[in-house]
C-alpha cells in the first residue's frame, strides 16, 4: 500500500518536517527531527531505486490526476539513482552537521538553517523527481530559495554579499529557466515531459524552440555553475557555513546537471541538440576551458574552502565533458562522475569543516603541522585528495577511466591527454595542502614543543570516515554503480 | 595464499610497528620478523614456482574485466626475492644507522619502510597492468614520507620533485597508455606474446610503447631522471634499499613487464616499435655516467651511476632479443647487490666519519678499512668485472646487442663500463692508497673507526652476496631462461 505512494513521499516527507522544525525551536530536537526526515527520505530513494531496476519506470499521478490535467511523477533509471545520491548526501551531511552548524551559525537561528535545510532537501527531490515542466522550475525556485538562506546564515558577514551574489545569478538563471518553459509550453502546448517530447518534433524548426532551448539551456548553466558562469559560485562555497558548502556541492549542481540532461537527450533530443543545434562542442570547448580554469585558479588559493570551490568548478567541466561526447561512455562517465564527486567532494568539504571547527580557519597558514594534532582527520583528507586526483581504488579512478575511454573511442586522444593534465593540476593542489599540513610545524607549537591533540569530535569524525570508505569502496567495487549508469546511458541516448 | 601471505606481512608488520612505536628494541625486533617471515613465504612461493605449481589469486573484480589478480611469474619472482632478502640486509642496517643517526620519527619510518615493501611485493606479483599500476602509484605515495623524513626545506623541495616526476609520469603518459590498451584490446592481463599483436596499426604500437617506457618514470630515463638525484636527501636506508633496489627496480621491472607480455618481443622486433627507444637509453648510460663524474657528493655520483645502470635494463629490453632480456633480468639481481653495498658503504663513512664529499675521503682505508674494502667489492660488480656477479649480466647484454645486430649500443657498453671504472675505482683506491691532504700527521686519526656493527653485518652480507653471484648465478639465470624461451 504505501510502497504505491512512496514517489510522492519522497517529497512530501522533508516539506512536512520542515515546519515541525520551526515549532520546536531546540536545536537538538530539531537537528533530530531532520536527521529522521533525511535518513527517511534516503530509505525512500532506495526502496525507490529497487522498485526501478526491478520493475521499470515508475508513473505515479499527483492526487490520482492523471496527466496531463494533473501533475505526475515519474521515475526512471537515471533519476531514481540521482535521488538516491541526494538523499545519501542530504543523510550523511546531517549526520555530520550537529556540532558544525552549532559553531558557525548564531545560535538564534539554527532552527531556521534547519528548516531552510530541509526545504532545500525538497526542492532537490521534487526537481528530480516530477514529470511536469513548471513544476521543475517551482521546485528549482524552492531549493535556490532555501540555499541563499542557508549561506547568509554563516556568522562570518561576507557570506550576506555570497548570498547576494548568488541570488542575483541565480535569480537571472531561474527566470531563463521560466522563459524557456514558457516558450516551450507556447509551442507545445503542454506541460508535461512526455507529452513535450513528442509534440516537439513537429515545432523544433521553429525559432521559438531555438530562444527556448537556448534560454533553457543557460539558465540550467548558471545554475550549476559551468565556466564561464560561475561567478557567484567560489565565493558562495566559501562564506557558506561548511556544513552548506558539503551539501551544495555534493547536491545541487549534481540535481541541475541531471534537468539538463534530461531535457536534452529526452525532451529536444540528440538530434536536435548536438546536430541541429551543435551544443556538444560549445560544451566541449567550455568544459576543457572549466577544467583548466578550475584548477588553475584552486592552486592558487590559500583558503583551502575557496580552493575545493574552485575545484569543483573543474570537476563540473569533467561531468559537462563527459556528456558533451555524445555516446554511451562518456555519458556513462559524465553520470558515474556526478556520484563519484558527490562523494569526493562533500568527503572534502566535511573535512575542512572539522579543520574549522577546531582552528576557526581554513587558510593555510593557520593549518600548519594539523598532521599531527588531528591524524584522523587529516589522514581521511589525503584519501579523498587522491581520490579527487583519480588514484586507482577510490571512486575519481573510475570517473577519469571511462572518461578517457569515452574520449578514446573517438580516438581524440588529444582529449585524453587534456584529462589527464587536469588530473597533474589536481596533484599540485592537493599536495600544497598536504604538504603544509603535515611538513610544516605549526607556530604555536613551536613554543612549547609538545603536539597539542586535538582531534575532531567522534560525532564529526564517524560521518568522514564513512564517506571516505565509501569512496574507497565504490573505486574498488565499482560494478553496482558503473552497471546503473550504463543502463542509464544506454536509456538516455536511446532517446525515449 | 602464499601470494597474499607475501603482500600482507610487511602491511600487518607495518600496523605492528607503528602500535610498538614507543619500545624501539621491540620496533626493529618487529621490523626484522616480519622481514625475516616475508622472505620465508617468498621463498616457498619460489619452490612452488620450481615445482611447476601455478599459483594465482583474483581478488576482486573492479568493473568486468578489470580485476585485482596476481600471479607468479619468474620475472617477478626474481625481482620478489631480491626485494625480500635486501630488506632483512637494510632493516639490520637500519637499526645501526638510524640509531647512531639520531633521526626524527624512526617508527614513521619503518611504517613507511614496511609499507612500501608490502607494495613491491603486489607489484611483482600483478598479473594484470591494472594491478601492477595501482600498485606503482602506492610505491609512490609511501615513499614520499621517506623522501621528506628530515622535513627541511630541502627535503620538501626535493619531495614535491620526487611527486613532480613520478605522478607526472604515470597519471600523464602511463595512464593513457594504459587505457589506450584497454580500449584496443579489452583486456590488460599479462600474456606470454603480449596482447597487441594483430590488434592495431605499427604506428599505434609505436606511439603506445613509448607512452609506456616514458609514462614508467621509476625507471628514470633520460629527461624523466631527475627524481632520482632528489631522492638521496632522504636517510641512507632508503636511499639504499629503495632508490637502488626496491622503486628503481619496480619501474624497470615495470618496462620488462610490458615489453615482455603486453607487447612480446616478436611484435617489438617486427615493427621496430622500440628502436629509438634503444638511443634513447644509450644517451641515458652515457649521460648519466659524465653527470656521476662530475658529482663530487658521494650519494649524487651514485644516484647518477644507478640512473646509467638503470638505461642497462631498459636498454637490454628495448633490444627485444633473447639474450637481452636475460642480461636485463640478471642485471635487476646484480646491481642490487652492487649498489645497495655502496650505498651502505656511503652511509658507514658518513656515520663514522661525517664525510659526504669524495674529495674527503682519500685515505680513509686506514680508518675504516673493511667499509673501504666492501666499497671496492660493490664498484668491481658495478662495473662488471670478476668475481663479481656483475659480470654476467653485463656479458649477456653484450651478447644482446651481438645477437640483435646493433653495434652502437655495443660500443657504448664498452665505453660505458670504462666511465664506470673511472667514477667508482678511484674511490676505493685513493681511499687505500693516498695520504690525506689537508691535516697534520699528528691530527691523523689513529687506529679504526668503523660504522656500528649491525651496518658492518649488512655490508658483509651484500658485498659477499656480490662475489656469491659470481660463482652462483645459475638460479636467477635460469629465471630469466625460463622466460626468454
Amino acid at each position: 500500500m504505501i510502497s504505491q505512494h512512496l514517489p510522492v513521499l519522497q517529497v512530501v516527507v522533508p516539506l512536512l518536517f520542515a515546519p515541525i522544525c520551526i515549532l520546536l525551536r531546540r536545536h537538538n530536537l530539531v537537528w533530530g527531527v531532520v536527521l529522521l526526515s533525511c535518513w527517511t527520505s534516503f530509505a525512500i530513494a532506495m526502496l525507490l531505486l529497487q522498485q526501478v531496476l526491478t520493475g521499470g519506470e515508475i508513473v505515479y499521478a499527483i492526487g490520482g490526476w492523471d496527466a496531463p490535467w494533473g501533475i505526475e511523477y515519474r521515475l526512471d533509471i537515471l533519476n531514481a539513482f540521482v535521488l538516491l545520491i541526494v538523499t545519501g548526501i542530504a543523510s550523511i551531511v546531517i549526520t555530520f552537521a550537529r556540532e558544525s552548524v552549532h559553531k558557525e551559525i548564531s545560535e538564534d537561528r539554527i532552527y531556521l538553517f534547519y528548516t531552510a535545510f530541509l526545504l532545500h532537501l525538497t526542492g532537490l527531490c521534487g526537481v528530480i523527481i516530477t514529470g511536469d515542466a513548471f513544476n521543475i522550475f517551482v521546485f528549482v525556485e524552492i531549493a535556490s530559495l532555501s540555499s541563499y538562506a542557508m549561506i547568509s546564515a554563516c556568522r562570518d558577514r561576507r557570506a550576506l554579499l555570497a548570498a547576494f551574489r548568488y541570488l542575483i545569478l541565480g535569480t537571472v538563471g531561474a527566470t531563463f529557466i521560466l522563459i524557456g518553459i514558457g516558450l516551450m509550453y507556447a509551442m507545445t502546448g503542454t506541460l508535461n515531459i512526455a507529452d513535450m517530447a513528442e509534440r516537439i518534433r513537429d515545432v523544433e524548426d521553429t525559432r521559438t524552440i531555438v530562444s527556448a532551448f537556448a534560454f533553457f539551456t543557460v539558465g540550467f548553466c548558471i545554475k550549476f555553475g559551468l565556466f564561464p558562469l560561475h561567478y557567484w559560485l567560489p565565493n558562495a562555497y566559501t562564506y557558506a557555513p561548511s556544513v552548506v558548502s558539503a551539501f551544495l556541492s555534493g547536491t545541487t549542481s549534481k540535481v541541475f546537471i541531471y534537468v539538463l540532461l534530461r531535457f536534452l537527450f529526452l525532451v529536444f533530443g540528440v538530434e536536435y541538440a548536438f546536430e541541429t543545434m551543435h551544443l556538444d562542442i560549445i560544451l566541449m570547448v567550455v568544459a576543457i576551458m572549466a577544467i583548466f580554469s578550475g584548477s588553475i585558479a584552486a592552486i592558487y588559493q590559500d583558503n583551502i574552502k575557496k580552493m575545493l570551490a574552485y575545484s569543483s568548478i573543474a570537476q563540473i567541466g569533467y561531468m559537462i565533458l563527459g556528456i558533451s561526447l555524445v555516446s554511451v561512455s562518456g555519458l556513462m562517465a559524465g553520470i558515474l562522475h556526478l556520484f563519484n564527486h558527490a562523494l569526493i567532494k562533500t568527503a572534502l568539504f566535511m573535512i575542512v569543516a572539522c579543520f574549522f571547527f577546531r582552528f576557526d580557519s581554513v587558510s593555510l597558514k593557520d593549518l600548519k603541522g594539523v598532521g599531527r594534532q588531528m591524524p584522523w582527520t587529516t589522514m581521511a583528507f589525503v584519501i579523498g585528495g587522491l581520490s579527487l586526483i583519480g588514484t586507482p581504488l577510490t571512486v575519481g579512478f573510475i570517473s577519469k577511466w571511462y572518461l578517457i575511454i569515452a574520449a578514446l573511442e573517438k580516438d581524440w586522444w588529444w582529449l585524453a591527454v587534456l584529462i589527464l593534465l587536469g588530473s597533474i593540476l589536481t596533484v599540485i593542489y592537493i599536495w600544497k595542502v598536504i604538504e603544509v599540513i603535515y611538513f610544516q610545524s605549526s607556530d604555536s607549537q613551536s613554543d612549547t614543543g609538545a603536539i597539542v591533540y586535538k582531534e575532531a569530535p567522534l560525532s564529526m569524525l564517524i560521518p568522514v570516515w564513512v564517506i571516505i570508505f565509501a569512496n574507497i569502496y565504490f573505486g574498488v567495487n565499482a560494478s553496482w554503480v558503473t552497471d546503473i549508469a550504463q543502463q542509464a546511458a544506454v536509456y538516455l541516448m536511446a532517446g525515449q | 595464499m602464499l601470494i597474499e601471505a607475501a603482500i600482507l606481512i610487511p602491511a600487518v608488520g607495518a600496523v605492528l610497528i607503528g602500535l610498538t612505536g614507543r619500545y624501539p628494541n621491540l620496533r626493529e625486533a618487529v621490523t626484522l620478523v616480519s622481514a625475516v617471515s616475508m622472505f620465508v613465504v617468498v621463498w616457498q612461493i619460489y619452490l612452488a614456482l620450481n615445482r611447476g605449481d601455478i599459483l594465482t589469486v583474483e581478488l576482486l573484480q573492479v568493473v568486468p574485466g578489470l580485476s585485482l589478480a596476481f600471479a607468479v611469474e619468474p620475472l617477478g619472482m626474481l625481482f620478489a626475492m631480491v626485494a625480500s632478502f635486501l630488506w632483512i640486509v637494510t632493516s639490520i642496517y637500519s637499526i645501526g644507522y638510524m640509531r647512531s643517526h639520531h633521526e626524527q620519527n624512526q617508527t614513521r619510518f619503518y611504517v613507511c619502510f614496511a609499507l612500501a615493501l608490502s607494495s613491491v611485493m603486489g607489484l611483482t606479483f600483478s598479473a594484470n597492468m591494472f594491478t601492477l599500476f595501482i600498485f606503482y602509484e602506492l610505491i609512490t605515495l609511501i615513499t614520499y614520507p621517506l623522501v621528506t623524513h628530515s622535513g627541511t626545506d630541502e627535503a620538501k623541495r626535493s619531495g614535491r620533485r620526487y611527486l613532480g616526476y613520478l605522478l607526472g609520469t604515470s597519471i600523464g603518459l602511463q595512464l593513457l597508455a594504459i587505457i589506450w590498451t584497454w580500449t584496443i584490446t579489452g583486456t590488460l592481463d599479462f600474456t606470454e606474446g603480449g596482447i597487441l599483436a594483430g590488434k592495431t596499426t605499427d604506428v599505434v604500437i609505436a606511439i603506445l610503447f613509448a607512452l609506456y617506457i616514458f609514462g614508467i618514470g621509476k625507471a628514470a630515463l633520460i629527461p624523466f631522471h631527475g627524481w632520482l638525484p632528489a631522492a638521496m636527501v632522504a636517510p641512507t636506508p632508503v636511499s639504499a634499499l629503495l632508490h637502488a633496489v626496491a622503486v628503481v627496480k619496480a619501474g624497470v621491472f615495470t618496462v620488462l613487464k610490458v615489453t615482455l607480455y603486453i607487447f612480446g618481443i616478436d611484435l617489438l622486433a617486427t615493427t621496430g616499435a622500440s628502436e629509438w627507444l634503444i638511443y634513447v637509453a644509450t644517451a641515458t648510460i652515457l649521460i648519466a655516467s659524465i653527470i656521476a663524474m662530475s658529482k663530487d657528493n658521494l650519494k649524487a655520483r651514485l644516484a647518477y651511476s644507478t640512473v646509467s645502470q638503470l638505461a642497462y635494463i631498459v636498454l637490454g629490453a628495448m633490444l627485444a632479443s633473447t639474450m637481452g632480456i636475460i642480461g636485463s633480468g640478471m642485471h635487476i639481481a646484480m646491481h642490487a647487490f652492487g649498489k645497495i653495498t655502496l650505498f651502505f658503504c656511503a652511509g658507514a663513512i658518513m656515520l663514522a666519519s661525517h664525510k659526504t664529499e669524495i674529495s674527503q675521503m682519500r685515505g680513509l682505508g686506514r680508518t675504516m678499512p673493511f667499509t673501504m674494502m666492501a666499497f671496492l667489492i660493490g664498484s668491481m660488480s658495478i662495473i662488471g668485472l670478476p668475481p663479481t656477479g656483475g659480470m654476467w649480466s653485463k656479458w649477456f647484454l653484450v651478447m644482446g646487442t651481438l645477437e640483435a645486430e646493433y653495434y652502437i649500443p655495443l660500443l657504448v657498453l664498452l665505453i660505458s663500463s670504462l666511465l664506470n671504472v673511472a667514477y667508482l675505482l678511484p674511490i676505493a683506491v685513493r681511499g687505500f692508497f693516498s695520504e690525506p691532504e689537508d691535516m697534520l700527521p699528528e691530527n691523523r686519526p689513529k687506529g679504526i673507526k668503523e660504522a656500528p656493527l649491525p651496518c658492518l653485518i649488512a655490508i658483509a652480507i651484500t658485498s659477499l652476496g656480490c662475489v656469491a653471484l659470481f660463482f652462483y648465478p645459475e638460479p636467477v639465470y635460469e629465471l630469466m631462461q625460463s622466460i626468454a624461451e
